[in-house]
């Protein structure tokens, strides 16, 4: 069976905006009638996504394909890329600014959230040139 | 227990009351929104000092029944109108994050 595509386009420069994305698939997976179990976990892996792309890479893009049985979740951007990725995937461990730390965010949580909620996590980053995340979500 | 009841029992001030006849089913504390996210419950009464427009995002994700600001916070501008446009549940009150989880562990 084919996949239904989404797209969407994450801005960088609004915080208040930001899991919008993520808000509005989550609809979507409901309407299509997905397990409430696989759309908590999807919401989650794409919101922490959203959030990073936000706070470190001035907004990107996310395609999200929806096959009956797995949901995979590609977040590509131009930031500045993640120089030591096994140091990011540790709990705890952040870039953040204290500013972006007041807003409850920072806590070092997002990419293993990413990690603990999918099936699959794929990192693919360059210094200077961005990061592509490719995470599929099994239903 | 519903929303609009759990409001009343805990004399919630109501910032937006989108779905007051909600179910209550459980109840989570933290400011962290990636671990609320990871880990409320929906149907949780989510208790936090965090008061900007993020926690509508989390509330909606995470399908909690209500978000209840605690310590007299009060909603950073545009928040309650953000709630009211996603149906969000948004209460504040005076009393300690403490104090109102003990309460809303004693009405469920």
């Amino acid at each position: 069976m084919a996949a239904l595509h989404f797209h969407f386009d994450i801005d960088g420069e609004d915080f208040s905006s930001a899991g919008d994305a993520s808000v509005v698939m989550k609809k979507k997976l409901r309407q299509l009638g997905f397990p409430s179990d696989a759309i908590r976990r999807c919401s989650i892996a794409m919101y922490e996504g959203e959030i990073n792309m936000v706070i470190h890479a001035n907004g990107g893009t996310a395609d999200v394909d929806v096959y009956p049985d797995k949901i995979v979740i590609v977040l590509e951007d131009h930031g500045p890329g993640i120089p030591n990725v096994e140091l990011a995937m540790q709990e705890g461990y952040s870039t953040s600014t204290e500013q972006i730390r007041n807003m409850g965010f920072g806590a070092g949580m997002g990419l293993p959230n990413m990690k603990r909620y999918t099936e699959s996590l794929e990192i693919e980053t360059k210094v200077g040139v961005g990061t592509k995340l490719t995470m599929v979500v099994g239903v | 227990m519903t929303v609009e009841m759990l409001a009343k029992q805990l004399s919630l001030e109501p910032v937006c009351e989108a779905e007051p006849e909600r179910e209550v089913t459980g109840g989570y504390v933290g400011d962290l929104l990636s671990w609320v996210m990871g880990r409320a419950q929906s149907g949780d009464a989510w208790i936090t000092i965090m008061s900007n427009t993020n926690v509508v995002a989390v509330a909606t994700l995470t399908d909690t029944a209500l978000i209840i600001l605690a310590e007299d916070v009060h909603p950073d501008p545009g928040v309650a109108e953000l709630a009211e446009k996603k149906g969000i549940n948004l209460y504040r009150s005076p009393e300690s994050a403490f104090t109102l989880s003990a309460k809303v562990a004693a009405l469920l």
